[in-house]
């Protein structure tokens, strides 16, 4: 009884964790060349709704994923052009961003509410997903789930072991130096939005493939959000946003196996959790991060005139 | 003749300021009309309906006077905090969280006469509202999360909290299975005018907009503000508590938008519903940015917000688009607002 429990909280929270794992590499790689996106949700949303509408129409999850990712990092030029080459304020054009998406995605939707697929399916690999427990555990996901720690790993390498991602964090904490020292700021950070908005557009299709398999309106409830928090507590980290998604999954699996197993609590109020922890987490961390922070966060690069 | 130049200069620059602005308009219709046009919709029959249902007949005008009330009181939630460069995102949830407490105050006070029943669901509303502001406030000023996080948090909370007492335990029992606390009494509701859905909160919104804008321009505390607006640093060193401003104005701020909650529940529904706002919260931030924060501004975007917001309940029923559809249209609105040539715009 316990195990069994035990089991479905872990498994459900590296299925939970999941798309809030893309979401938070998501925000990571903006807000490291100095770009606080709040339009996360959007992006989110629009990666949601196509993904969904595509499979929907060639019966193709993978595909629904590709064209998912490809239209969260086109959203995200949008954005891009507003705060990097018209230097609108972040804050608004990312709240703009993200009214953009839930306009687009309930109209792109509309005709598909109801709809049902497939979806992405769990992959067992042969011999791991036997073994009693375990397997149960660890190797019965979609590929989304699989790939998204290894992902995390490819975030990490590109920022702080390539060149490119030496550049992009150094737009990140001082764009002049780094103008200075012959990188483009507008082009890095043009580069990092559009990986952002891709892995946005992942964590999108994950919640409308293989979690809900079903699209309906504003699905993502605040997911992108949380994310934002979710960099603050990772520290701008990508491995650490890792444990960061799997608290937060942890979090929301509970809720989910609390209502299944009829816990006499109302819904609403354990829905409540992953906000209000959240909230805890954000004023836990509040002193570790001050020297975390990317130092040009929220700044535009205004050039050299 | 100096003097009458000077006045010339200044009609035209503000003849100037409305073109650009109207400009600025039709180019975000001409965009979602493209949008229209790539979903298969008639973008000018759409117009042409929304325009109609709204601006054509005078109860379609007093609809959107209607939407206008709780939009100018979300607005100032966000506006008066921006006064010292807070981010307020949290209007939606300010609105439902004062619902409840004028729900409270409503359904457990009915005995009280009218004249001191709607003063008290009012304070109450208020009272609500600000205290889910004022933690944010707390949260920002004890360094512990920026109020733009946690206001867009405590929405998702403070929604659900509503939901949690109208299915739960304020659940009216005579209402079939309906999600909705008790009716109001009717010395609860607020009085309509006219004979039109027009309520007394409109005179709230415009008490609010005068004080405002009076407090701004004519007080020591605008002064203050201004001077923390422009640089913190300086205005601590004056003595000015830059800490107890974030606090008190984003109580006043949530406090606004509580009471936007109030006349939403009293005067629109008469019963608190989980379908209570349609994003007002939400609309509201973008007419305060897109009037940067002066009150004659802000009217007009309210009043620019409530005929979409109107437009997008005509489109649902004769063109079958999602009512979240003129999302897109006050999104494109806010784009291309930031991104107008820099020079005019305000802050950093």
């Amino acid at each position: 009884m316990i195990i069994s429990f035990l089991i479905s909280i872990i498994s459900g929270a590296i299925h939970s964790g999941t798309p809030l794992l893309y979401a938070t590499l998501s925000e990571t790689v903006g807000e490291r060349t100095g770009i606080v996106n709040l339009g996360l949700e959007g992006i989110m949303l629009i990666g949601a709704v196509v993904g969904f509408t595509t499979t929907v129409q060639t019966g193709n999850p993978l595909l629904g994923v590709l064209a998912a990712a490809l239209a969260g990092g086109l959203f995200n030029m949008v954005f891009g052009f507003l705060v990097i080459t018209r230097r609108a304020n972040q804050l608004a054009s990312g709240l703009a961003l993200m009214f953009c998406g839930v306009g687009l995605s309930a109209m792109i939707g509309a005709s598909f509410i109801g709809s049902r697929i497939q979806g992405l399916n769990e992959v067992r690999i042969p011999l791991f997903s036997d073994i009693p427990i375990v397997g149960r555990m660890f190797f019965n996901y979609d590929i989304l789930v699989y790939s998204a720690i290894p992902v995390a790993v490819l975030v990490w390498w590109l920022m702080f072991r390539t060149r490119w991602g030496l550049g992009l964090r150094a737009v990140g904490e001082n764009p002049t130096a780094a103008f200075a020292a012959g990188k483009n700021p507008h082009r890095l950070q043009y580069q990092a939005l559009f990986i952002a908005g891709i892995l946005g557009g992942i964590a999108g299709a994950h919640l409308s493939l293989a979690i809900a398999k079903t699209w309906a309106e504003w699905m993502t409830a605040g997911r992108g959000f949380i994310a934002v928090a979710l960099v603050i507590f990772s520290k701008w980290h990508p491995l650490r946003a890792i444990a960061g998604a799997l608290l937060f999954g942890g979090a929301i699996s509970l809720q989910l196996q609390m209502q299944a197993r009829g816990v006499p609590v109302s819904s609403f109020l354990l829905d409540m959790l992953p906000y209000v922890l959240s909230l805890v987490v954000l004023a836990i961390w509040s002193g570790a991060r001050r020297h975390a922070t990317p130092g040009s966060l929220g700044r535009v690069f205004q050039g050299t005139e | 003749m100096n003097k009458a130049f000077l006045q010339i200069g200044f009609h035209h620059q503000w003849v100037a300021s409305a073109i650009r602005f109207v400009g600025l308009f039709v180019l975000a219709l001409v965009f979602f009309a493209l949008i229209l046009l790539v979903f298969g919709k008639n973008p000018l029959r759409a117009y042409a309906d929304i325009f109609s249902a709204t601006l054509g007949s005078a109860y379609g005008f007093s609809e959107v006077a209607v939407k206008m009330i709780p939009l100018i009181l979300t607005a100032l939630a966000v506006a008066l905090p921006s006064r010292i460069w807070l981010i307020n995102v949290g209007g939606e949830g300010q609105l439902f969280i004062g619902a409840l407490f004028a729900t409270w105050g409503a359904v457990n006070f009915t005995n009280l006469p009218v004249w001191l029943l709607l003063p008290w669901i009012g304070i109450l509303g208020f009272i609500g509202g600000g205290l889910w502001g004022a933690i944010s406030g707390y949260l920002r000023v004890r360094g512990w999360a920026s109020e733009t996080i946690s206001t867009l948090l405590m929405n998702y909370v403070a929604i659900l909290l509503v939901n949690f007492f109208v299915f739960g335990p304020w659940k009216d029992p005579e209402s079939a299975n309906y999600p909705q606390s008790a009716p109001f009494p009717d010395a609860a509701i607020l009085p309509s005018f006219f004979g039109t859905r027009i309520h007394l909160g409109i005179v709230l919104a415009i008490v609010g907009l005068i004080l405002f804008h009076f407090v701004l321009s004519r007080t020591r505390w605008g002064l203050e503000m201004r001077a923390i607006g422009v640089n913190q640093e300086a205005a601590r060193r004056n003595g000015i508590s830059t800490n107890r401003y974030i606090i008190l104005l984003m109580l006043i701020g949530g406090g606004a938008a509580g009471v936007a909650g109030m006349g939403e529940v009293s005067a629109i529904h008469g019963q608190l519903r989980p379908s209570l706002s349609p994003g007002l919260g939400y609309t509201g931030f973008l007419i305060s940015w897109m009037a940067g924060g002066h009150p004659i501004g802000i009217v007009a975007a309210a009043f620019l917000l409530s005929v979409i917001t109107a437009g997008g309940d005509i489109l649902q029923m004769t063109h079958r688009i999602p009512a979240a559809g003129v999302h897109i249209l006050m999104a494109l609105i806010l784009f291309v607002v930031l991104a107008r040539p820099a020079g005019k715009k305000g802050g950093k």
